[in-house]
């Protein structure tokens, strides 16, 4: 039997095959601490007795939900990791740079078949680049600290094929939100999402990087896309080397398999029972959900979708929302704040005005992305369109600063969440959409 | 015996504390604020020993820590769901809250009821008019069962047992 891409990277570090359901302790090659979750990690670590980390170096300490500060309290955050840090040895420190997952790829700190684990749940996003990356506890990441290793479970690996051509306007964000409507907010839980196909290959890193953020919107421990040219590119790698280019899932390997393929994206809403049936892969013999074990998507079948309030499974069709008024678009965050996001949305803004009492919020996710959006003018259009361009970082995602609503407002989102209360009051309404929705909703002034 | 606070499907850790508490000095201060937009009396309420009672996938959501610290802090003996999202159910093993899937009860109960678990049989029970139901609930693997029975991961690095 054949090996899923996941299986490969932890079988290469232990050194024996593993599969999925194996329980096993892994070297871990990276870790990312932010800064809601470090005073809490340099206590345990403290706590647990460790007098040193087991490698600085692999370490990174990133600032990115609390800057800048908005309130007091927040600073005490900076001081515990400049403390934890100058203490420990690290030279990692990222104090005002940008969001944590741009920065760890974007900054070449996860190489393709690296084993990754950072504080913040969408650590899962460094499968855009071929990694095993996940998200754990501070307590846990203090014992990384510490020790240089984790145990894991090796997770089930669920394969997402997508071929074909995207129609105009639909991006890699419509495919994930898509794909989480179908499989609901914990349809793969502790499992891996594995995608492939045409569609995937030709898609940009930072688009791979959408969808590998969200994977743990529908309960993933990771996802993963093989590293291919794009990859070794974009972590300025000469070539990938021999073990890093093998890392592709098997067409033998043991996936999951459902009792049915992916269902048409207007049967969205159905709730729990709507959704794909996982079936026990031990108990299955033949495959209903696709040849070879993967779940099947054409490219062309894709259409602009959001996710409603408040659950980040119940997706519609665009088309079918259309007319409601917004108050607020907010593009940005680890989800949709790259270059490639904010062209998209100066493409669809050149020339045009946002609409009056509408409120559009820009926040690049990472000074990197700032200088080149800045340098190839993206910044001015969407200045002169009426945007309000804001610092690096999580900004509105996380509900602490920039733009913050009140009851009985809507707003238009990039990011990865819209649970209850995330941006505001409990009274908000957050959908979820691509950057290129959510300039065309701040143009109209409704959806 | 304690008393059953029942939730619904996908709870996320947000509701179970907000991302503005997370800042507070101490989990014993977070507390006071756990389930505050579903339930704001929550923590007046609870009695140590008492039960958080789930749906699917209950902690989905952040990697946020506090969430089951501030369960455990609150006294809650257990949280019992038909299924747990991946980092809750770590955290919450790892800070020595045991988490326990069972996917029978959660149907059969409501916030008030009184409810036994026994953690070694496997078996979750409540009073109904017809005397005790019983549910058998999934055990951990016995990786994470040691920890859980050390009290949480720090006693089980500290004890060598990794």
């Amino acid at each position: 039997m054949g090996l899923t891409a996941i299986e490969k990277i932890i079988s290469n570090k232990v050194g024996h095959r593993v599969h999925g359901g194996d329980i096993v302790t892994v070297p871990v090659d990276r870790v990312m601490i932010h800064d809601i979750f470090i005073p809490f990690v340099a206590d345990k670590f403290r706590e647990m007795g460790f007098s040193k980390i087991w490698d600085p170096d692999r370490a990174v300490l990133i600032y990115d939900h609390l800057v800048p500060a908005s309130q007091q309290d927040d600073v005490r955050h900076f001081h515990a990791g400049d403390a934890f840090a100058q203490e420990y040895g690290m030279a990692h420190v990222h104090r005002s740079d940008g969001i944590c997952h741009q920065l760890m790829t974007e900054a070449g700190y996860v190489k393709p078949g690296d084993i990754c684990f950072g504080t913040d749940s969408h650590t899962t996003t460094y499968g855009c680049v071929g990694a095993f990356s996940s998200g754990v506890g501070y307590t846990e990441m203090a014992a990384i600290l510490g020790t240089g290793t984790m145990w894991v479970k090796v997770p089930q690996t669920i394969r997402v094929e997508i071929d074909g051509k995207l129609p105009d306007g639909v991006t890699a964000k419509d495919m994930i939100l898509t794909l989480i409507g179908d499989l609901g907010a914990d349809g793969a839980t502790y499992c891996a999402l594995e995608f492939a196909g045409g569609t995937v290959r030709d898609l940009s890193v930072a688009g791979r990087m959408t969808m590998a953020n969200m994977a743990v919107e529908a309960g993933a421990k990771c996802a993963i896309f093989s590293p291919d040219e794009k990859t070794a590119a974009y972590c300025a790698l000469d070539a990938l080397t021999a073990e890093q280019a093998g890392i592709f899932g098997d067409v033998d390997a043991d996936y999951v398999r459902f009792a049915g393929g992916p269902r048409p994206v207007m049967d969205g809403g159905a709730g729990r029972a709507g959704r794909l049936r996982r079936l026990d892969v031990k108990a299955t013999a033949g495959m209903v959900g696709g040849e070879g074990g993967a779940l099947r998507y054409r490219g062309e079948d894709f259409v602009p979708v959001m996710a409603c309030p408040s659950q980040v499974d119940l997706i519609r069709p665009v088309s079918e929302l259309a007319g409601l008024p917004i108050d607020q678009v907010f593009i940005g965050s680890c989800t949709n704040g790259r270059l490639e996001d904010l062209q998209a949305a100066a493409q669809v803004l050149r020339g045009g005005k946002v609409a009056p009492f509408v409120k559009l919020i820009v926040t690049p996710a990472s000074v990197g992305i700032y200088r080149q959006a800045i340098a190839d003018g993206t910044l001015g259009i969407l200045s002169e369109a009426g945007a309000i361009i804001t610092n690096p970082g999580c900004g509105l995602c996380c509900g602490r600063t920039g733009g913050i609503l009140s009851d009985g407002e809507r707003v238009v989102a990039t990011n990865n969440r819209n649970f209850l209360g995330r941006m505001g009051t409990p009274k908000v309404e957050i959908y979820l959409a691509s950057p290129v929705t959510a300039a065309k909703c701040a143009l109209e002034g409704r959806i | 015996m304690g008393k059953v606070f029942k939730f619904g499907n996908d709870l996320d850790t947000d509701q179970i504390l907000a991302s503005q508490y997370l800042l507070l000095p101490t989990v014993e201060e977070m507390s006071a604020h756990t389930f505050e937009s579903l339930d704001p009396g929550f923590p007046g309420k609870v009695k140590p020993g008492d039960f958080v009672v789930g749906g699917e996938n209950f902690g989905c959501g952040s990697s946020r820590e506090q969430a089951p610290a501030v369960l455990k802090a609150l006294g809650v003996k257990a949280v019992v769901a038909k299924s747990f999202a991946r980092i809750f159910f770590r955290n919450a093993i790892n800070i020595g809250l045991p988490a326990i899937v069972c996917k029978g009860l959660p149907d059969a109960v409501a916030t008030g009821d009184e409810m036994t678990l026994d953690l070694e049989a496997g078996v979750a029970g409540v009073f109904g008019d017809e005397g005790e139901e019983r549910y058998p609930c999934t055990k951990l693997p016995p990786y994470m069962q040691n920890i859980l029975d050390h009290g949480g991961l720090i006693a089980f690095l500290d004890d060598g047992a990794a």
